[in-house]
């Protein structure tokens, strides 16, 4: 592949646990909009168009129909990819590749407070004739992962309420984030139990917010922007969706999807060639099992090195510096994006007093949540 | 840019009442296609899902669920959608995982189970309406149908008598398709003698609700060289969708299906599409859907479709063949799976093995199009051998 594609705009609304006052059309314009300014194009530049939507989360069947008008795509080709953001993003890069447009637009959005039966909803994601008949909250699903990732590794509750405290107090700093506190360790310990060992801080709380991200073709990119970031290597991959046939301990998907984008990328060894990192923290735990799974950590190691302090901003490995989903809130399709998006800012030293110093590599890891496994990738460099 | 061809396809029976979990659905068409071009699932390095509402399946994230069953596992997997217009877009996504130069193989998969929205999938459409100017009129997908054949109706002056015959056609074709759903040999009278639904839409104008699902194999070419002596080549691409606000539209004409058709036609370098184009698949979930279609796709001049259907030229022995499938109409209307048979449809009279369905005089160009959400999308392949 001659052609480069590179991250030119980005737009957000910012997370927050409710928005009464904006619909969803009216989050994604906001987003859209600013997304356009930052990039310096208007929505008739843009050649093709990915928005990300789930039906059951949005409230309508076929969601997409509601997909053009507030970004500007009438009459253009926009489709709609139900799965995690990053495979939005994965689609419109190939989509730029093929040469069907220089430019490509990606839209997120999560209005999770519109969602009255979150847990039933999760649990119409299970397999109809052998897992749904079980009754499994998904909260249950996520305690015997938890579970079984801590007995495997040998990582402990500490380290994974560790995890939390990290994250929740990097979401002071940052002005997007709508679940940000000072907490320890044993505030998240003593919190309620819903499925041991898993407790109710352990789990990242929903927010509502839309993410648009611009992206273009090389010669595009250069001409338009001063600080493109480029996408390096991208990867996604779907291990098994049935509850009775996959590895519990270990993250599969997120193994295979990073393993394509270092290979894309040129990384061999991803704990020196990338900086810092945004992974997929809807629960603690996932936090260190996705980065032993992308070989950041060794087996069995991410627990100790957060407890050292290794994975805070001031750290050798900065993990989740926006705060993640725990300290962000869990925005289901979106997590991708806003991943995309703390990296893209970091690199472009937007970030505040959250900003490393020196970084030239950052990796953004989403999952799709419990009951999936479905992981994506993104390594972006500015 | 890569040549992207077809080298095989798949597709299970179309019915209502499957027994088939839509796994097994859609395993059956992945098998068959894999099978039809001897390639196994360790030769497939990514999958790509279009199937449409959730709601039909029942199955939240049902592209998740699904993956293993489209020979997904521990690969890279990706489901889109584009309401009714989902089954050819399938093929244009698996193009660009393929033309992009990211993968040499893509396995394309659109499975729909409807029956499984108990008691009928027309419950599952009232929850594709705006929530606060549409939903509470309890509109149905048969009223706005009706309200635009209506249009079309009245803008052009056809008459009932010579739309009905898309129907007559149509099924007719269907009796040769192995999985068909509603082959039969009908006339007019029975047409406009059957119940009418929301004048003026009649039971035998409307596609049956099925559930099925179909697969094909698409690879790069110099894989698609070794793999078969008969590629079918994906040369043209295009997709659109119009505003959501369907009330501010006029609906006599598709705008989204011209949109997509001229990006479809550029890419393949065709300059006269009625003449260039032997063979169509257009989208026909209702009889005046394919004329409008017709119409929108530039394979006649505006208001002429009927006319092209009268004077017999969308027959199979035509001289621009029309849904020789048997179309929505006649084989069912799986949504997602529909759309991915027409383009299997084409794939396979365009190799000469289209069996008793094949048209005369060897086409070497077809197009396949489909159209959904609200009468707002346009998808289109166009093809060559």
């Amino acid at each position: 592949m001659a052609k480069r594609v590179a991250i030119i705009g980005i737009g957000t609304t910012g997370f927050r646990a409710t928005t009464p006052d904006v619909s969803y059309r009216e989050l994604t314009y906001e987003a859209a909009m600013k997304a356009y300014l930052d990039a310096g194009i208007e929505p008739k530049d843009v050649g093709s168009f990915v928005s990300t939507a789930e039906d059951f989360f949005e409230g309508y069947s076929i969601a997409d129909e509601y997909s053009p008008d507030q970004l500007g795509a009438v009459l253009k080709p926009i489709y709609t990819v139900p799965g995690d953001f990053i495979h939005s993003l994965a689609s419109a890069y190939m989509m730029i590749l093929s040469g069907i447009g220089p430019i490509s637009v990606v839209q997120g959005l999560s209005k999770a407070s519109n969602m009255l039966t979150l847990s039933e909803m999760v649990t119409f994601a299970m397999d109809p004739i052998y897992n749904r008949p079980l009754k499994e909250s998904p909260h249950s699903v996520a305690g015997m992962e938890m579970a079984r990732f801590l007995y495997e590794t040998g990582t402990t509750r500490e380290q994974c309420a560790k995890v939390v405290v990290k994250n929740k107090k990097n979401a002071l700093n940052n002005p997007y984030a709508g679940h940000s506190v000072l907490i320890d360790t044993d505030y998240v310990l003593n919190s309620q139990v819903v499925s041991y060992p898993l407790t109710q801080m352990d789990i990242s709380p929903h927010s509502d917010g839309a993410v648009v991200v611009v992206l273009a073709e090389d010669e595009t990119a250069k001409a338009l922007s001063d600080k493109p970031i480029w996408i390096r290597g991208i990867g996604w991959c779907s291990d098994t969706p049935g509850l009775e046939t996959r590895n519990w301990g270990q993250a599969i998907y997120a193994q295979i999807a990073a393993e394509m984008a270092y290979k894309m990328a040129g990384i061999h060894y991803p704990r020196k060639e990338i900086d810092f990192a945004e992974i997929n923290d809807e629960f603690s735990y996932k936090e260190l099992q996705h980065l032993e799974a992308m070989r950041i950590c060794k087996k069995g190691e991410a627990g100790p090195l957060t407890e050292i302090g290794g994975t805070e901003i001031t750290g050798e490995f900065p993990v989740n510096t926006s705060g993640g989903c725990i300290g962000v809130g869990n925005l289901y399709e979106l997590n991708g994006g806003h991943k995309v998006l703390e990296v893209v800012r970091q690199l472009r030293g937007e970030t505040g007093k959250n900003q490393l110093k020196n970084v030239t590599t950052g990796l953004a890891q989403s999952w799709r949540g419990i009951p999936t496994t479905a992981g994506t990738v993104v390594i972006l460099s500015n | 840019m890569r040549r992207v061809a077809i080298v095989g396809a798949g597709i299970t029976k179309f019915y209502r009442n499957a027994m088939e979990t839509p796994k097994e659905l859609a395993y059956e068409a992945t098998k068959m296609a894999l099978d039809s071009c001897e390639m196994k699932l360790s030769d497939i390095e990514c999958v790509v899902h279009g199937t449409a509402p959730d709601a039909f399946d029942g199955i939240h994230m049902k592209g998740e669920y699904l993956s293993d069953g489209s020979g997904a596992y521990r690969k890279p997997y990706m489901r889109h959608y584009v309401g009714g217009g989902t089954g050819v877009l399938s093929p244009i996504h698996g193009w660009f995982h393929v033309a992009s130069g990211m993968f040499d193989t893509c396995l394309v998969v659109a499975e729909e189970k409807m029956s499984s929205a108990y008691p009928h999938p027309a419950g599952a459409f009232l929850t594709i309406f705006d929530h606060t100017t549409e939903q509470p009129l309890y509109p149905t997908l048969i009223w706005i149908f009706a309200i635009e054949m209506n249009r079309f109706m009245t803008t052009w002056g056809y008459k009932k008598e010579d739309i009905a015959l898309v129907a007559v056609k149509n099924k007719r074709n269907a009796l040769d398709h192995p999985s068909a759903q509603l082959g039969a040999e009908i006339t007019v009278k029975d047409v406009l003698d059957s119940e009418i639904m929301a004048w003026p839409v009649n039971r035998l104008d409307i596609s049956p609700t099925s559930d099925g699902a179909a697969a094909i194999v698409l690879a790069a070419e110099h894989v698609a060289r070794r793999v078969t002596e008969k590629p079918i080549w994906i040369d043209g691409v295009g997709w659109a969708l119009d505003t959501a606000y369907w009330c501010t539209r006029d609906l006599y004409y598709p705008d989204y299906v011209e949109v997509a058709s001229r990006q479809a036609y550029k890419m393949a370098g065709i300059k006269e599409p009625s003449k260039e184009i032997h063979i169509a698949e257009p989208y026909d979930p209702f009889t005046y859907k394919e004329l409008h279609h017709i119409e929108g796709l530039q394979l006649c001049k505006r208001g002429g479709s009927v006319q092209m259907l009268l004077d017999g030229v969308t027959q199979r022995t035509g001289n621009l063949p029309c849904c020789p499938s048997g179309g929505a109409l006649g084989v069912g209307n799986p949504i997602a799976a529909t759309g991915l048979m027409k383009v299997m449809e084409i794939f396979l009279q365009l190799r000469g093995e289209a069996g008793n369905r094949q048209v005369p005089g060897r086409p070497t160009c077809g197009l396949a199009q489909a159209w959904g959400d609200l009468m707002q999308v346009g998808t289109v392949v166009v093809m060559r051998s």
